[in-house]
């Protein structure tokens, strides 16, 4: 039985390019189904909250997907890290290394965490706009990347380097 | 001469804000208020859309409570599409709205409690922040973590069961729900392996309530003076005055207990309500018109709801009601810390009424809408985790919202967390010039007893660090901290 790979997007689907996580889900889901490939499993959410360390915890590896105000060159993938925490400022920002400490102190298991992160531009309440064309191009830009390396982490998980 | 601290924004709360603490010539807090530093207006966004979006459209104010948005403009809309005001729903309908509604109040009341109060609780308020938080409760009581991280799980599947997904969801529609539940939904809540059942739920939340009790009973200090104050309180009460979170008449109540609002029809709320706009905030100050902008402020929220309701109808919260009211003598309860008790026995009322509400078989079957003579007006209330949630539209001849006016928990608990910072910080901070991270905790602990949310309450997104300022009489900086966000 292979490995089984969590990818998990987050963001106000609302809000323009706070989606580009959501989106990222939708249409990587759509490809894997086509795909026909197994033990690949999706979720999403408007932020990462406690609970997501009991998600996380049936998992081998876990994509994490958000957009990202940070200056970035299209789209970034890095291995998450443990958080101790420390003094959060609201709910919303529980980050995916305080859900990778919290399944470790709980679970005691600790998934292969990455988070892929998505540079967006506009996040207002525009009903009638959603993605921007710049965080458009950027999602399908993750998305083609992901797809491409997919096949071969599936094949050897113990080679996923980012 | 005087002196200005200012701490922004403050951590841990939905949204962002900033305290600032006025301090005179010999450095006692002169004045403290809480500001609101940013406003997007969600009203007038709303402006010109179809009115059958609303209630999926609220749900962008923000990621915290969004059933709560989603049911308050459900509600409205009922009004609208002649489904009557909040009674007037099929069986179906009204119990799965309730169904969802009491999830969502089960698991945001689980988060306050376990992830932001109780680690101030368990490590002190001017406890050592690297374990002050919800890693340092999984590393120091792990199955107080362990009950937290399942309860919300196990909310948020009541969510998803009846809004239809987590994201945006759309189970209620004017006049009613989209879905039954089913069978093998039913099964799962009623019947899953421990912990995912209710009655796990039910048992780990009288636990909760155990704890903060011998808790309470080692620090009564702490847990009844702390930011303690007299109020009025404002909830939605069942009309035979029992606690009733999704429906109900407005009540009001003074400090000695004196009915100011006396159940009165909530369509008519703007006849008894008005908001005050100040200056320095962007959040408007709710209050009773009876009694005027000065002394007519309220607090609303689960101490609120404890002091104005007569009792609870389910029989486990009942009975934790009773010792609650009996610790003052059944008179109204003023103790900001007691809101978290208050909160506890809601997570317990929550979970008996979703047990009760899963048994029913209208849930399984039934007619899902219904519809009547259409209005143009139409005004939802419920009772939202953090308090007395209102939701007002009006509509056009084209179907088209042309005015929305809500008044958010958080906005209705303006003054009263104003109250709050005024006393924690003249508690903590008399006498000093420079700011510890215990003394910025305080003062959040105070606010963070309400559990406010200024993501909705402002409409706005985002954080940013936390950061403190000194300023002296002439406006020079002579200390500052900040904490990231």
């Amino acid at each position: 039985m292979g490995k089984k790979i969590l990818f998990y997007g987050y963001g106000n689907p609302g809000r323009q390019d706070d989606a580009l996580g959501i989106r990222f889900i939708e249409r990587m889901q759509t490809w894997v189904e086509e795909k026909g490939y197994n033990n690949i499993s999706f979720d999403s959410n408007y932020q990462l909250n406690i609970e997501d360390a009991d998600t996380i915890s049936g998992h081998d590896i876990v994509f994490f997907v958000d957009a990202s105000m940070e200056q970035l060159e299209g789209f970034n993938i890095s291995e998450v890290e443990f958080s101790n925490a420390q003094v959060e400022f609201t709910m919303h920002a529980i980050s995916p290394g305080v859900v990778l400490s919290l399944c470790k102190q709980i679970y005691n298991k600790v998934p292969q965490t990455y988070l892929i992160h998505i540079k967006g531009f506009e996040w207002e309440l525009e009903f009638d706009k959603g993605l921007t064309d710049n965080g458009e191009k950027n999602l399908q830009d993750a998305l083609k990347f992901m797809q491409k390396r997919l096949p071969e982490i599936i094949e050897n998980p113990s080679a996923v380097i980012f | 001469m005087s002196k200005k601290i200012t701490i922004e924004p403050v951590t841990r709360v939905e949204g962002h804000g900033k305290v600032t603490i006025h301090l005179d010539d010999n450095n006692q807090v002169a004045q403290s208020r809480l500001h609101i530093v940013e406003f997007r207006g969600f009203e007038r966004f709303i402006q010109g859309r179809p009115y059958w979006e609303a209630p999926v459209l609220v749900q962008r104010l923000c990621g915290i409570c969004p059933v709560s948005h989603h049911l308050a403009a459900a509600k409205a809309l009922d009004v609208i599409v002649g489904a009557g005001t909040g009674d007037g729903l099929t069986p179906t309908g009204e119990k799965m709205r309730r169904l969802m509604h009491y999830g969502q109040m089960f698991q945001s009341h689980v988060l306050h409690f376990f992830h932001l109060a109780s680690p101030d609780l368990l490590f002190g308020i001017d406890g050592d922040p690297a374990l002050r938080n919800v890693i340092g409760i999984a590393i120091k009581h792990k199955e107080l973590a362990v009950q937290a991280v399942m309860m919300r799980k196990f909310g948020q599947e009541i969510i998803k069961a009846t809004a239809g997904k987590k994201v945006h969801g759309t189970g209620a529609i004017p006049g009613g729900i989209n879905k039954h539940l089913t069978q093998e939904e039913k099964d799962h809540f009623l019947n899953g392996p421990d912990p995912m059942n209710i009655d796990k739920m039910i048992d780990w939340s009288l636990g909760a309530l155990e704890f903060f009790k011998g808790y309470h009973a080692k620090n009564k200090d702490l847990i009844d003076n702390f930011a303690s104050f007299p109020s009025s309180h404002v909830s939605l009460v069942r009309k035979d005055g029992a606690m009733d979170l999704y429906h109900g008449v407005l009540r009001g109540i003074d400090t000695n207990g004196k009915k100011i609002l006396d159940d009165v029809d909530y369509q008519d709320y703007l006849q008894y309500i008005d908001e005050e706009v100040k200056s320095w905030s962007y959040m408007k100050f709710p209050y009773l018109k009876s009694i005027g902008k000065k002394d007519g402020w309220y607090r609303v929220g689960p101490l609120a709801r404890m002091n104005t309701v007569e009792f609870i109808p389910t029989p486990l919260a009942q009975k934790e009601f009773e010792i609650f009211k009996a610790y003052t003598n059944g008179k109204p309860n003023g103790m900001s810390m007691h809101m978290h008790w208050a909160r506890l026995i809601e997570i317990l009322h929550s979970a008996e009424m979703m047990k009760e509400l899963l048994n029913d078989p209208d849930l399984m079957s039934g007619e899902l809408t219904v519809k009547g003579t259409k209005g143009r007006e139409g005004v939802g209330l419920l009772e939202a985790p953090r308090g007395t949630l209102f939701h007002h539209y009006r509509i056009n001849d084209d179907d088209q919202i042309e005015m929305a006016n809500l008044i958010v928990s958080t906005t209705n608990n303006n003054t009263p967390m104003n109250t709050a910072v005024n006393l924690a910080a003249k508690q903590f901070m008399n006498g000093q010039t420079e700011i510890t991270e215990g003394m910025m905790n305080a003062v959040e602990v105070a606010i963070r007893a309400y559990d406010p949310c200024l993501s909705c309450a402002t409409h706005a997104l985002g954080k940013m660090p936390l950061e403190a300022i000194i300023l002296d009489a002439n406006g020079m900086e002579i200390d500052r901290k900040l904490k990231n966000g």
